[in-house]
């Protein structure tokens, strides 16, 4: 038997180093050959490390949110012939005075034959844990009564500090962790302050976020502009092809004939249809309309990007924003589907609101949110119409963008809309 | 025909039953409880009590018969026994904690039915009894109807195959007896009617006896059981029985009477259980934490729920459906329960054995090196404390040893408040008692023994 060390792989886009997002194994568990073992988060996306070998999980290179080098040792496998390495050193990075993880083993027992040392990430050796130590997955030491007034109060023990030999916990500990707002004394149907806080940590695709829109608010002077569109030619025509390709084509929403008077709207305007290289100071305007769509995920916001919208019809548009949705959704989107934008739509659908107040997807300079479509009354210089309304709000890069400009592409946008013969017209 | 409407109807007077309905009553529940025998189930009756009654008089016996030929300096003339009497006191002993758990019953409130109970559905149960029949309409029920002795299809009880009940109702001592079953029930009434002068045979199916504890733990008694002129036979299956001969596959055994302890079996059938279509786990009804079974409302504690079958689990059982029931929060969580063989000398095992713990810290400590133990003219066996080697949190305890049953509350208490190693040695254990060996073990655990 031989141990076999697979290594962070380069996962693109000259990143150096990618964020542990999620192991697929645990220590112990037998894998086969293209298992997946991880996934990594990039700037852009997670991605998913498999394995090229069958073996044993005898080692776990690092826990969720650890930022992992390009090349570094992800996990080792124990498996049948000599394999490729000598298996890591449990010493903790904490202990080690030098970078040691090349170093054969020092225990001669395998981490994974012990079963409570069953964890994500390697363990200083029993003997050196200190008293408090918890042991993994063995209940938590206390006196019965303890226990029991930890169940009255609805206190799960497992989340209880305890200070006494071998992590036993007091009375004192219960009450400190009431005390400190870990749990709360649950009285059947009484209303009772709720001091409780959960720590969540900010990792993987949000953490990316984050950093994402900080990056935009911080360094973007937004100007947002708001106006209200009547749809109501909009979706009857939408209603009608529909209708009359039902089933041939790809079903139409609002977005591919928005993304249509986008690529009109910029094309007198191709200075928002751009990127601000604030560094360099340049901004490259770009003939291609790549836009980006906001697309919500269980992870969090990604934005996907249609390439070259501007040369291709509603339905292959429609077609393309439904597939890297679905791409985005399952988790199976492609790095170079998210990269490359130079206008963004952000919509939230039904859930839109009134009015929002969209976040450029720096360094881009332009984006266009979709509010809630409602039917409300407008007055058409007689009486009150029913018309079908929507806001839109379009937020700009005010250091190269000037309010005017802005004003400008917004009612360039609601022309096309209002009229949406004028969309295939004017192409 | 009487209607009873109530909270809670506990089916089963045994130990479990009666703590249930006992608590539940003092919890200010409308209880019922309904048993065809008197209160106490097996335990009282013929079980626990009455076994430990007669061990007590063959050891008194043992020791009298033994004693001119002992290092005391005692003499004694020839003792004699009269089984007949003995049965009468220890039926007294019976009699009177019949009587004190209806008194207790009675005191909580409890009503008290004697008839045998059968489930109509899941909540209304008829109860025959000797005067009048009642339909009982509960809220809640807890059965709790115990279990039976095994009986095997060829051996079957009746004069002269025993189960354990019967033993414990013998009149005259058998000159020969064979005991099917190396368990600590065939073991413990063995062992005893060697002491009152039977010729003891124990058969036994597998390689050892009491299985159950790891060899260390039985190789005392083993040995013991030699001392008392009892022969055991393992790897041995019994056949059948004629004419004062067990047939084995490894040969006959002369036995006036043969003692069958293969194990016992849930009563559920006379009770209708089955109607009700319970979850099942194998012979034992299913239960979770809180001693519920698959049925709304109804629950299940003691022997009916599966090993280990012993009185103080029930108990335990009985007392948190109890509360339950009234309210309040409780479920099973439990670190431990302790185990006791009554043989010569005894066995207590509490939490894990060392083979049952990956990185077990274990110490030892030998009566042999025991004052009191020496005292007592019985040095054989030792206490052993298993702990977790990462952290010395006391995880198990065990002893072999005469009386050590009594030590099987510090034991359970230790592993119960979470004691460690460090814990247990810095404890005062008084002197001269079998108790210093505890402290000992524990002390040797962490390389600090005194007294080796």
């Amino acid at each position: 038997m031989g141990i076999h060390t697979i290594r962070l792989p380069d996962v693109g886009e000259g990143i150096a180093e990618a964020e542990l997002v999620e192991w697929h194994v645990s220590i112990g568990d037998q894998i086969e050959e293209d298992d997946v073992v991880a996934a990594v988060m990039t700037d852009k996306a997670a991605v998913e490390v498999p394995s090229a070998v069958a073996g044993k999980v005898v080692w776990l290179g690092g826990e969720i949110g650890d930022l992992i080098a390009v090349g570094a040792k992800l996990i080792q496998l124990e498996v049948a012939g000599d394999g490729n390495d000598s298996l890591a050193d449990v010493v903790t990075a904490a202990e080690a005075t030098v970078d040691d993880a090349d170093e054969p083993a020092t225990s001669p027992t395998p981490v994974a034959e012990n079963e409570e040392a069953k964890q994500t990430a390697p363990k200083p050796v029993a003997s050196k844990r200190p008293m408090t130590t918890r042991v993994s997955g063995a209940k938590p030491l206390a006196a019965p009564s303890v226990r029991a007034r930890a169940r009255e109060e609805g206190v799960d023990l497992r989340s209880v500090p305890g200070t006494g030999p071998a992590g036993r916990i007091s009375h004192q500990d219960l009450s400190d962790f009431i005390e400190s707002g870990g749990a709360t004394p649950v009285a059947p149907g009484a209303h009772v302050k709720n001091n409780s806080v959960k720590e969540v940590k900010v990792i993987g695709m949000r953490r990316k976020i984050a950093e994402k829109m900080s990056l935009s608010k911080s360094r973007i002077p937004h100007i947002t502009i708001v106006e209200e569109i009547d749809m109501t030619e909009l979706e009857e025509l939408r209603l009608a092809l529909n209708k009359k390709h039902a089933g041939a084509r790809p079903k139409l929403t609002l977005l591919p004939f928005l993304m249509r008077a986008i690529v009109e709207a910029v094309r007198e305007q191709p200075e928002l249809n751009a990127r601000f290289d604030d560094d360099a100071g340049v901004i490259h305007q770009y003939g291609a309309v790549n836009i980006g769509i906001a697309t919500q995920t269980d992870n969090g916001l990604n934005v996907t990007v249609v390439q070259h919208a501007e040369a291709a019809n509603l339905w292959q548009n429609a077609q393309r924003v439904s597939d890297l949705a679905d791409a985005a959704r399952a988790g199976t989107i492609r790095l170079e589907d998210l990269t490359g934008g130079t206008i963004t739509i952000t919509s939230l659908g039904a859930m839109g609101a009134i009015a929002t107040t969209p976040i450029i997807n720096h360094p881009e300079v332009a984006i266009v949110g979709v509010n809630k479509m409602q039917i409300r009354p407008m007055w058409d210089g007689q009486q009150f119409q029913p018309c079908k309304m929507m806001n839109i709000s379009c937020s700009f890069d005010h250091r190269v963008i000037d309010g005017w400009d802005a004003a400008v592409f917004v009612q360039k946008l609601k022309t096309l809309l209002e009229s949406p013969a004028m969309l295939f017209v004017e192409s | 025909m009487a209607d009873i409407k109530t909270k809670l109807l506990v089916i089963g007077a045994g130990p479990g039953g009666y703590v249930c309905a006992i608590r539940a009553g003092q919890l200010g529940v409308d209880t019922v409880i309904v048993d065809p025998q008197a209160h106490g189930g097996t335990c009282l009756n013929v079980g626990c009590i009455p076994s430990k009654a007669l061990i007590h008089a063959a050891d008194e016996f043992y020791r009298m018969t033994h004693a001119s030929s002992g290092p005391l300096g005692i003499s004694l003339g020839r003792p004699e026994i009269d089984l007949g009497k003995t049965v009468a006191w220890k039926d007294g002993i019976v009699e009177r904690l019949n009587n004190g758990v209806a008194g207790l019953l009675k005191k909580a409130k409890v009503r008290s039915i004697r008839g045998s109970a059968h489930f109509v559905d899941g909540k209304t149960v008829t109860v025959s009894g000797d005067d009048e029949e009642h339909t009982i309409r509960a809220e809640n029920i807890v059965i709790a109807t115990g279990s039976s002795p095994i009986e095997l299809p060829f051996l079957p009880f009746g004069k002269t195959i025993l189960s354990s009940t019967d033993a414990l109702s013998l009149s005259e001592v058998p000159k020969a007896l064979a005991v099917v079953g190396g368990g600590y029930i065939g073991l413990e009434i063995g062992s005893a009617f060697a002491k009152l002068g039977s010729q003891v045979t124990v058969v036994e199916a597998a390689d050892r006896i009491l299985p159950l504890y790891d060899s260390a733990l039985t190789k005392p008694v083993a040995k013991h059981l030699s001392t008392l002129g009892v022969s055991v036979m393992l790897n041995t299956k019994a056949e059948n029985y004629a004419d004062g001969v067990l047939h084995t596959d490894r040969g006959d055994v002369s036995a006036e009477n043969v003692l069958v302890t293969v194990g016992r079996r849930p009563n559920l059938d006379t009770v209708g259980v089955d109607e009700l279509m319970l979850s099942m786990n194998g012979p034992f009804i299913d239960v979770n934490d809180a001693c519920q079974t698959s049925m709304r409302g109804i629950y299940a504690i003691g022997d009916v729920t599966g090993e280990p079958m012993l009185a103080h689990r029930a108990m335990a059982q009985g007392e948190m459906v109890a509360e339950r029931i009234a309210g309040h929060k409780v479920s099973w969580d439990k670190r431990c329960i302790p185990a006791v063989c009554f043989t010569d000398p005894e066995i207590v095992s509490c939490g894990l054995l060392p083979h049952e713990v990956k990185d077990a810290k274990v110490g030892e400590f030998p009566f042999a090196a025991n004052g009191r133990a020496m005292t007592t003219e019985r040095e054989d066996g030792f206490v052993r404390v298993v702990a977790r080697a990462s952290d010395d949190a006391v995880v198990g305890i065990q002893a072999v040893g005469v009386g050590v049953s009594e030590l099987s509350a510090a034991f359970s208490l230790a592993i119960e408040m979470g004691a460690t190693l460090a814990d247990i040695g810095a404890t005062i254990h008084a002197h001269p008692t079998q108790s210093e060996g505890l402290q000992e073990a524990a002390l040797r655990a962490l390389g600090k023994a005194l007294h080796i």
